[in-house]
C-alpha cells in the first residue's frame, strides 16, 4: 500500500523549474535516501510534499495520511545560541497538530514522554536545549517530528555536523523506528558514503537522470559506472 | 513616600502610570518573539519611522496618532515582506528606514518652523498621554494578553523553529503580520511615553535581561513581564523624585537591572 504518490509531479520557484515530472510512490514501511549534488532540488521536493510550497504542475496524493501530519525534521536553524528552551517544551511543541485546544492535556504529555522514552533522551527532559551536544539535539529534534506522526518522517540532512560515533547511534535509532515502529521514513543525506545508504530505497536526483529504486541497485550501477 | 502620595494626585501622572505599565507589558511579551528570532531592529526601525510620521502630523496638524499608525503599521509590512525575499539584507534595510524617516521628519518640521515638538517626540513626554492613548493601550493589553495565553504553545513552536511550526500545519504567515501589526502599536503608542529613540528598549531588554538567569521559555516570559512593568514603575517614580526625564529613567533602570542579572549568571556560572 501506498502512503504517498506524486503524480506528474513538477516543482520550483517563480517560473524557474528545479524538478520535472516526478512520478513515484512512497510505499508504507519504505526506507528512502535521497541522494544528489547540492542544487538538485532535495529540498524543494520534501517541500512539495509538505506542502510548504505549491506544485508548478502535477500533484501529490495523500493516501490515510494528512500533510500536517508528517514529522518533518529540519536541518537544525537555529537562530540564537542561547535561545531559552528546555527539552521538554520543545518535543511538546510537536504535538501541536492534534491539539484542538489551547493547551496540551495529558494525552500530549503521555505521548511525549515515551516517545522520549523510545530515543532514550527521557533523562534531559528538564535540560536546556542549547546546553546538550550536537548528537542528543538530533535526538530531541526528532523526539519532536515523532510527536507529531505515526506514519511517516521527513529527515533533512539529520547526521549533519555529527561525528562518526553520535552520527552511528542516531541512524540505529531512525532504523529502529523504521523496523520496530513501522515508521516510513524519507532522509536526505549529503554524501554518498556508504554508510549513510542505510533505507532500503534510494532516490538519486541529478540534472541528467533520475533515479528511484532499491538500494542494492543502485549500488549495483555506480559500482558499473 | 509622602512624595509617591503627592505624585498620584496629579491627572496626567496616572494617565502615564496606567498607559505605561501596560505598554511595557504588551512590549514586553512582544520582544519575547522579536528578539529570539533576531528581529528586535524591527522595533528600533519602527519607531523611528513613528517619529518622521509624527512630526508630518503635526505640520499638517492631524491628530498624530491616527496619522502615524496606519504609517507605522505599513511600514512594518514593508519590512516583513523585503525581509523575507528581497537582496537588500533586512539589518541595512531597517538602518535606511530609520535614517531616512527620521531625515524626512526633522527636516519637515524645520522647514514650517514648528519645532517645538521635536524633543518630545525623539525623547517623549509624559505630559502627551492622552485618553484616545489610555483607550487603545488597554484594548491592545487584553488582545495580547489574550493571544500569548491562548496561542502560547504556537507562539513558542514558530518563535523556535519556523519551518517545523509551519509543516504541522500552523498558520506562521498569519503569526508574522500580527506580532508586526502588534509591534507597530507598540511602537507608536510607547513613542509618546519613551520618545521613539527610546521605546524599542522596553521591547529588547527584558528579555535579554532574562535569559542571564532564566533558560526555559515559559520563565523567560514570565520574568520578561515581572521585570518590564517592575522597571517602568520604579522608573517613573524615580523621574518624579529625582525630576529626571522619564523615559530614559526608566531605560537607566532596565540597564541596571540588566547588569545585576549578568552578575548573578557569572556568579552561577562560578559556582
Amino acid at each position: 500500500m501506498n502512503l504517498i504518490e506524486l503524480k506528474n509531479l513538477t516543482l520550483g520557484y517563480d517560473n524557474h523549474i528545479v524538478l520535472k515530472s516526478i512520478n513515484m510512490s512512497i510505499d508504507d514501511g519504505d526506507f528512502i535516501c535521497v541522494v544528489g549534488p547540492n542544487g538538485s532540488g532535495k529540498s524543494t521536493l520534501i517541500k512539495g510534499i509538505l506542502g510548504l510550497i505549491k506544485p508548478i504542475s502535477g500533484k501529490v496524493i495523500y493516501n490515510n495520511l494528512k500533510q500536517n501530519f508528517i514529522g518533518y525534521m529540519p536541518q537544525e536553524t537555529l537562530v540564537d545560541k542561547n535561545f531559552p528552551a528546555s527539552v521538554y517544551e520543545i518535543v511538546l511543541s510537536g504535538t501541536l497538530n492534534t491539539l484542538t485546544k489551547s493547551f496540551y492535556t495529558k494525552k500530549e504529555k503521555d505521548l511525549v514522554l515515551s516517545n522520549m522514552k523510545l530515543l532514550g533522551i527521557e533523562k534531559l527532559k528538564d535540560k536546556n536545549f542549547c546546553d546538550l551536544s550536537g548528537g542528543e539535539r538530533q535526538k530531541v529534534l526528532l523526539a519532536r517530528s515523532l510527536c507529531a506522526t505515526s506514519k511517516l518522517l521527513i529527515l533533512d540532512e539529520p547526521s549533519n555536523n555529527l561525528d562518526s560515533k553520535s552520527k552511528k547511534d542516531l541512524y540505529e535509532t531512525v532504523i529502529n523506528l523504521n523496523k520496530k515502529n513501522n515508521i516510513t521514513i524519507i532522509m536526505i543525506t549529503h554524501d554518498l558514503d556508504h554508510d549513510n545508504l542505510i533505507g532500503n530505497k534510494i532516490l538519486s536526483l541529478r540534472e541528467d537522470e533520475i533515479f528511484f529504486g532499491t538500494t542494492k541497485e543502485f549500488v549495483r550501477r555506480v559500482h558499473h559506472e | 513616600m509622602s512624595n509617591i502620595i503627592e505624585m498620584f494626585s496629579y491627572s496626567f501622572i496616572i494617565k502615564a502610570f496606567i498607559v505605561g505599565i501596560l505598554i511595557s507589558l504588551c512590549a514586553s511579551l512582544i520582544g519575547v518573539s522579536l528578539v529570539l528570532r533576531r528581529n528586535s531592529m524591527i522595533g528600533d526601525g519602527l519607531s523611528h519611522v513613528g517619529f518622521g510620521a509624527f512630526a508630518i502630523a503635526s505640520v499638517l496638524n492631524f491628530t498624530p496618532i491616527y496619522f502615524a499608525l496606519p504609517i507605522v503599521i505599513l511600514s512594518s509590512f514593508l519590512i516583513l515582506r523585503l525581509n523575507e525575499n528581497s537582496k537588500l539584507h533586512g539589518d541595512s534595510l531597517i538602518a535606511l528606514l530609520s535614517s531616512s524617516s527620521l531625515a524626512i521628519g526633522t527636516f519637515t518640521v524645520s522647514i514650517t518652523g514648528v519645532n517645538t515638538d521635536i524633543n518630545n517626540y525623539l525623547f517623549g513626554s509624559i505630559l502627551s498621554i492622552s485618553n484616545i492613548d489610555i483607550i487603545i493601550s488597554i484594548i491592545l493589553s487584553i488582545f495580547v494578553i489574550s493571544l500569548y495565553i491562548f496561542s502560547y504553545n504556537k507562539i513558542f513552536a514558530i518563535t523556535f523553529d519556523e519551518k517545523f511550526a509551519k509543516s504541522i500545519g500552523i498558520n506562521t504567515n498569519l503569526y508574522n503580520i500580527l506580532f508586526a501589526v502588534l509591534c507597530s502599536i507598540v511602537v507608536v503608542l510607547g513613542m509618546r511615553l519613551m520618545g521613539s529613540l527610546l521605546i524599542s528598549s522596553l521591547i529588547i531588554f527584558p528579555t535579554l535581561t532574562s535569559m542571564m538567569i532564566y533558560k526555559k521559555f515559559k520563565s523567560v516570559v514570565i520574568s520578561s513581564i515581572i521585570i518590564s512593568t517592575i522597571s517602568f514603575i520604579i522608573g517613573l517614580i524615580s523621574s518624579y523624585i529625582l525630576n529626571t526625564p522619564t523615559g530614559s529613567t526608566i531605560v537607566i533602570i532596565n540597564l541596571l537591572v540588566f547588569i545585576i542579572f549578568k552578575i548573578v549568571s557569572n556568579i552561577k556560572s562560578i559556582k
